[in-house]
């Protein structure tokens, strides 16, 4: 009684490659692949016949060249002896510094920002959605160049610092904020302070083995140990006492003027901060609209639950409504960092040296290399999207609502 | 019993009392101000922190735009005029604002060609954003992109009207065969476009002068007009492509689904700069040899296909969201691929896309910025490039990216509230 027939078994014909389902994707799939490979054929034959036509070849000896060009913001040695490949690398390193610097900062403005705008106070709440509406709804390109422009015009350059009656003075005799960066302390180790350092780092973890403990204590006993004075105390209080008890082994190193300029200390060069100050504002009028959100996705009932069963308000936010907003708010947030990191690549429009700088800006201009260097360029972004990608997704997972 | 208890007591009111109103301090304004700024010692901390931060503001910035000078011809002169007062130097706008707009290189007296392409685009994309307009106006809109190629590139009309005309002539013999299927009617009708353009160009090059206006340089295109051009072509063309790659994305057939894949993830991986770098010094090897093709092209097609990339996303966030019963029920009412999509799926999958079209669709507005980084002179190149470095208006700069900045809010703002407002609209979901 079965309404089901098998399938006609007669003889195959040439329209049932078109005509039946069970053939016909395999027909499209066919065209499809045949088109896929006769325009790579045809872009490729176009390649090599211009190749031909300029005299040129694919290879990738330049990067073993020297590169012949200074980059004036480098967290590892180089010299315009270097070869191109160490520029690149120079170039990845400043990408991910300015990315780093950006993501952290992007994120404690933009949960800021996120907060107040749920705020019961009128005020903060419309300066805060005016503060966002203004960063969202213009190129973060036109932002970076304002920063530049902050620097060229408005701060003074380090020969105001000199005379009796300098038209400008460093902050506090230690921070100087001038037209070509900021200078602040470095920190010198001498002698001895691998200790200091390392009982700083202990305590840290001392921190988080208290705090779990504590943690611990409330669950499985119901006992109440204050987490807050404690976790300060143990910051503080063994660094310190290490730092004097081994005779003020680390010292600050304050710039200072010399001839025209500053030296010693830290210096930021004027382009990265305007990168970095750019890409953070602008990336955190975005972070404070997730979290904003990620906050309003969990309802109203949780909260009231909590207070219901007699929970301060502070442990219903830590306990209850956080950790319900951080699964929303996470996703979005990673994919905020993605596009900072991609907008990095801005750098070049105030010449500060990330890779788009050195290898698809000066050594691509120097070896004519545009293929080849534009093909790494989009390897390295392509390569942390992917990684940052994986992360998500793990993350995703290890947060997802354990449903059947 | 009443009257018992009335002996009982010594006072009993027999009147309604009139209705008080009630204390100042839980009424009106009052009221509003101690809940919403002064509730508690922090929230009145914030409201005095902001009060002084919007002081500063005001007292610093209202100088500066009361004092602004609106006639002079160089940064010195309003140095002058000003004398030592705070006071913006507007007249740099009112010098350039041609460059600003169209460009350095833009002829002159061809301004009112850009700028009624403009009006004409506000009337051609009326029907489409706004679903209570005239429905005819929709003719104008398939009419308007091949005007508005030859309002600003000039040239002869005879060029864009053989390419209607083949698109005309694709589309009649798409109908012709749509009954027979979908697929069918596509590819019928490409062809006969094809051809029919391809054996129409010997028109125009055999009449040049007919209906022609005087032709314009891709390269002396430029300010905000070329933000504008990038902008509204690439979310016109990359709608249909992100749509196709977010059902190929979907499809069952492994071949063309992980071409999709493949692409869409390539493309968001990699920064829009690094596109526009290769339309810049690569995309020129992949084509033909001797084939000179102009770079306004070439950042076009690298931008659609960049943004293709990011709408098929979230057409696929839309195309997930529907349940799966959609998709059952369009199966077994008989529709085939094409129909299913056409009449079921897609019209409910872009509506829960919409406001993720319209993020896209503002992030690509102002990606399209990123131009002036190749040496493309678009409203920031312009400041950057040819403004900023003129002897008269070298260092002018917070009057320049004020205008910048207002340009691009205005725009963004209002395609953001629209969207809000679209989605308000379509609504059908009664919460």
């Amino acid at each position: 009684m079965s309404t089901i027939s098998d399938p006609p078994s007669g003889s195959f014909q040439l329209s049932m490659l078109i005509n039946d389902t069970r053939y016909r994707s395999y027909t499209f799939q066919f065209i499809a692949l045949i088109l896929l490979i006769m325009a790579f054929a045809y872009l490729g034959y176009n390649l090599l016949a211009n190749l031909q036509a300029a005299g040129l070849n694919i290879s990738y000896k330049f990067l073993g060249e020297p590169a012949g060009y200074d980059i004036n913001q480098t967290l590892v040695d180089y010299t315009s002896q270097s070869t191109h490949w160490r520029a690149a690398v120079v170039g990845v390193l400043n990408t991910l510094l300015v990315a780093f610097l950006g993501c952290l900062m992007a994120t404690v403005i933009g949960v800021f920002v996120g907060v107040l705008r749920l705020s019961d106070n009128w005020l903060v709440r419309q300066i805060m959605s005016i503060y966002v509406e203004i960063f969202r709804n213009v190129p973060v390109l036109i932002w970076i160049l304002i920063i530049m422009a902050i620097f060229i015009a408005v701060l003074p350059q380090p020969r105001d610092f000199r005379g009796e009656d300098a038209a400008a003075s460093m902050v506090f005799g230690a921070f100087a904020f001038t037209g070509r960066g900021f200078y602040s302390p470095a920190p010198v180790f001498g002698p001895g302070s691998s200790v200091v350092v390392a009982v700083f780092l202990a305590s840290i973890a001392g921190i988080f083995a208290f705090r779990r403990y504590a943690k611990k204590a409330l669950y499985d006993r119901g006992q109440l140990i204050p987490t807050l004075w404690p976790s300060l105390a143990i910051f503080f209080v063994p660094s310190i006492l290490v730092f004097f008890v081994m005779g003020r082994p680390i010292t600050l190193d304050y710039p200072s003027l010399q001839g025209f300029n500053f030296q010693g200390g830290i210096f930021m060069r004027n382009s990265l901060i305007a990168l970095w100050f750019a890409l953070s504002i602008y990336t955190a009028a975005f972070i404070a609209e997730n979290v904003r959100a990620g906050i309003l996705a969990v309802s109203k009932g949780q909260t009231e639950a909590a207070a219901s069963l007699g929970l301060r308000p502070g442990r219903i936010m830590n306990l209850v409504v956080l950790p319900q907003a951080l699964r929303v708010i996470i996703p979005p947030l990673i994919s905020q960092y993605l596009n900072l990191t991609k907008n990095s690549s801005l750098a070049i429009a105030v010449g500060y040296m990330d890779l788009t700088g050195t290898l698809g800006g000066i050594t691509l201009n120097q070896t004519g290399r545009a293929i080849e260097a534009i093909f790494l360029l989009m390897l390295f972004y392509l390569a942390i999207s992917l990684a940052i990608s994986a992360i998500m997704n793990v993350y995703n997972n290890s947060v997802k609502l354990k449903e059947r | 019993m009443s009257d018992t208890h009335a002996h009982s007591v010594a006072f009993v009111r027999e009147t309604m009392l009139p209705q008080q109103p009630p204390p100042v301090t839980e009424a009106g304004v009052v009221k509003w101000m101690r809940e919403n700024l002064f509730k508690g010692w922090f929230n009145t901390l914030l409201t005095v922190v902001s009060l002084y931060f919007i002081f500063k503001i005001v007292t610093g910035a209202y100088p500066w735009f009361a004092n602004g000078i609106w006639n002079t011809s160089s940064l010195a002169e309003c140095r002058d005029m000003l004398d030592g007062m705070t006071g913006a130097c507007f007249s740099v706008l009112t010098e350039r604002w041609n460059q600003l707009l169209f460009g350095f290189t833009y002829p002159r007296d061809a301004y009112w060609r850009p700028t009624l392409a403009f009006v004409l685009l506000i009337v051609a994309i009326a029907p489409v954003l706004y679903p209570k307009a005239p429905r005819n106006l929709l003719y104008f809109t398939a009419v308007y992109p091949f005007l508005a190629y030859w309002l600003i590139w000039g040239g002869t009309l005879l060029i864009p009207l053989m390419v209607l005309v083949g698109l005309v002539a694709g589309y009649f013999a798409f109908k012709q065969f749509e009954r027979q299927s979908f697929a069918m009617g596509m590819i019928a009708g490409l062809v006969s476009a094809v051809v029919v353009i391809w054996a129409g160009s010997i028109v125009p090059a055999s009449m040049p002068n007919v209906m022609a206006i005087e032709a314009v340089q891709s390269r002396d295109i430029g300010g905000f007009m070329l933000n504008m051009i990038l902008g509204t072509v690439c979310v016109s063309l990359s709608l249909p492509l992100g749509i196709m790659l977010a059902l190929g994305r979907q499809s069952s057939m492994p071949i063309i689904k992980w071409i999709c894949i493949i692409f869409i993830e390539f493309i968001r991986g990699v920064p829009l700069i690094t596109l526009l770098f290769v339309a810049n010094v690569v995309l020129a090897y992949f084509f033909p040899p001797g084939s000179n093709i102009d770079l306004v092209l070439r950042v076009i097609i690298m931008i659609t296909m960049f943004s293709s990339a990011y709408i098929a996303e979230v057409i696929r966030g839309g195309l997930a969201a529907l349940p799966r019963g959609q998709y059952e029920a369009a199966n077994s009412l008989g529709l085939d691929y094409a129909q299913s999509m056409r009449l079921i799926i897609l019209p409910q999958a872009l509506k829960i896309s919409i406001p993720g079209i319209v993020n896209v669709a503002v992030g690509l507005f102002k990606d399209t910025t990123l131009v002036s980084v190749i040496s493309m002179f678009d409203l920031v190149g312009m400041i950057r490039g040819p403004i900023l470095a003129s002897t008269e208006w070298n260092g002018v700069y917070w009057e320049l990216w004020g205008f910048a900045v207002f340009v691009f809010f205005i725009v963004c703002f209002s395609i953001s509230k629209y969207s809000q407002w679209l989605e308000r609209q379509l609504a059908t979901d009664h919460r």
